[in-house]
């Protein structure tokens, strides 16, 4: 790539956020990293999150390659690109799960509610970060209920009326009525739809402010992958939520705004209606009508 | 070759292979059941009630038993697992998180050697360790050189199996805010615990009947023990004192005690594998 066009998308500052008056600027590159700071202040929206020219490695690898984006509250935000293009680095910058691989690296800003999340503990920003992942991952030694449970007995904490608390993100994930004549039966004992919705209770149940999904969908089936949909929808009410996905359509589906990532940078970042009917950018139009990815 | 005499060919060899393999199978069992055989029909004739409950007594003199050897040889595996288990499982964690640094490399390579050397050298080693040192053969010395021959199997073992846990349960444990080391013993190692549990057994069972290391260590007693730092009987060194005894009527008593040590291991074995199939479900 010869240039790195920065996009931000910008609207009247009074505008409702689904306002028609929105269109798309593009910036050229900034000169330093304060400028492009300023320049993703989000103007319709308070971003719970936003990133600010952050670079993360592999070793000698840069995966990232300077990313800026703001992550509005209360609303979902897909990453879109190909295979490699950084968009799992990317959510797992955001609580800080990037620098658990030995070798991996990150510079850059990443703010939550303003606050450099480099300078928290790791720990305790992923209670509010919360992260779902690819492949279904409950613990295999515990109960369903237990499962629930796991995040806040490991980290010790008293948990004053166990029962109310499952039933409660059991019923969040529409899992309740599935399991709760056996919500003593080992977590594998469900399938993998159950599995992933279980992992989604079990990452509520922390109560974290932001859920970071990581191709939550793409080990489930079609009807799996609708319900998971549904709850997504769901739970932007209370939380800001990232989704990872190679699933355009599902992008479409979920999203408010969207992402594209193409090769460790952002391409272009906008509401989702806007990314999938007028992209200001030839390559985000290329990935999305199929031609290449 | 035409196609139909090479597809004949292909079945023959592939009979003669699976009886040969049928064969060393069998093979490697004959051992294992002559042993069981033949300690069981020598064994069980000197197998009675005073057995269990009676101290040794003299050549000539009958109604003896290995009462002191058997709760010798309970006392020896309960403190070697009590010396052995801890740092054991506790290294194999660290070579498991950490076993790609330099002391890391160190330390699984010293394990490998330790796992090699002969019993009756670390029967030594803790005679000039501990038994010069105090003057007195005792339990904590035997224990401590069953525990030495144990450490290396428990840490290899609790490493290749903290190995085997999925990555993506440490991480689903991260990702909720769960600290490192908790995330490693209550996640991890919960996880690997049968496995883990399955490798201590195997190497109970092995420190179980070592003879050589106990020599010089808890030594033997033909009474019960005043304490930890007496000398201790246990049923390998009391089967080895009677083996090699002229006296037909000890013959036959380490012949019953030979039976009542594999029964110890086998029992205590399958005790393991039920207790932790029951917890970990």
């Amino acid at each position: 790539m010869s240039t790195t066009n920065s996009v931000v998308a910008s609207g009247s500052v009074s505008g409702a956020p689904w306002g028609s008056d929105a269109h798309l600027q593009v910036v050229p590159p900034p000169p330093s990293l304060g400028a492009l700071g300023a320049m993703v202040e989000p103007l319709h929206e308070s971003a719970k999150m936003s990133a600010v020219g952050l670079r993360a490695s592999f070793g000698a690898r840069e995966i990232l390659k300077g990313i800026s984006i703001p992550l509005y509250e209360k609303h979902v935000t897909a990453i879109i690109g190909p295979s490699g293009c950084g968009k799992s680095t990317f959510i797992r910058c955001l609580n800080r799960m990037h620098e658990v691989v030995s070798g991996a690296t990150s510079v850059g800003q990443v703010h939550l509610d303003g606050q450099d999340i480099f300078s928290m503990d790791p720990v305790r920003l992923r209670r509010r970060v919360g992260m779902v992942f690819q492949k279904p991952n409950p613990f295999p030694t515990m109960s369903i209920r237990d499962n629930v449970l796991a995040g806040l007995r490991l980290n010790g904490l008293k948990v004053a009326e166990p029962d109310a608390l499952v039933e409660r993100a059991l019923r969040q994930v529409a899992l309740w009525d599935e399991v709760k004549d056996g919500i003593h039966r080992s977590g594998l004992s469900l399938s993998g739809g159950q599995q992933q919705r279980l992992c989604i209770a079990r990452t509520l149940a922390m109560e974290p402010e932001v859920i970071l999904m990581d191709e939550p969908c793409s080990a489930l089936d079609p009807i799996a992958t609708a319900r998971v949909e549904e709850l997504i929808h769901e739970l932007k009410k209370d939380y800001t939520i990232v989704i990872v996905t190679h699933n355009m359509q599902q992008a479409a589906r979920v999203a408010d705004y969207t992402a594209f990532f193409y090769m460790g940078e952002l391409i272009e970042h906008d509401r989702t209606d806007v990314i999938f009917t007028r992209p200001a950018q030839q390559r985000t139009e290329d990935y999305i009508t199929g031609r290449f990815g | 070759m035409n196609i139909r005499s090479h597809f004949t060919y292909r079945k023959a060899v592939d009979r003669i292979v699976r009886g040969l393999c049928l064969l060393a199978a069998l093979l490697a069992l004959v051992p294992l059941f002559s042993v069981l055989y033949y300690v069981t029909a020598r064994g069980l004739g000197g197998i009675s009630f005073e057995f269990f409950t009676e101290l040794p007594t003299p050549v000539g003199e009958e109604h003896g038993g290995v009462a002191n050897a058997i709760t010798g040889t309970l006392t020896l595996v309960g403190l070697a697992c009590l010396f052995g288990i801890p740092p054991g499982v506790l290294a194999g964690v660290y070579l498991s998180q950490f076993g790609h640094t330099r002391l890391g490399k160190i330390v699984r390579f010293s394990a490998d050697v330790m796992s090699g050397v002969p019993s009756v050298t670390i029967g030594i080693f803790v005679y000039s360790l501990l038994v010069v040192r105090t003057k007195q053969f005792s339990a904590y010395a035997g224990g401590l050189a069953l525990a030495v021959i144990m450490l290396p199997t428990v840490t290899r073992t609790t490493e290749e199996l903290l190995k085997l846990v999925p990555e993506a349960l440490r991480e689903a444990a991260l990702g909720l805010g769960v600290p490192q080391w908790r995330t490693t013993l209550s996640v991890m190692l919960r996880t690997a615990a049968p496995g883990v549990a399955t490798g201590i057994m195997l190497a109970v069972a092995r420190v179980a009947g070592e003879t050589a290391p106990l020599l010089f260590t808890s030594f033997s007693n033909r009474f019960w023990p005043g304490g930890l730092d007496e000398p201790t009987a246990s049923l390998p060194v009391q089967i080895y004192t009677y083996a090699v005894s002229p006296y037909e009527d000890w013959h036959s008593q380490a012949w019953a005690a030979a039976l009542v040590l594999v029964a110890l291991v086998l029992t205590l074995n399958v005790a393991a594998r039920v207790l932790v199939r029951h917890r970990v479900r």
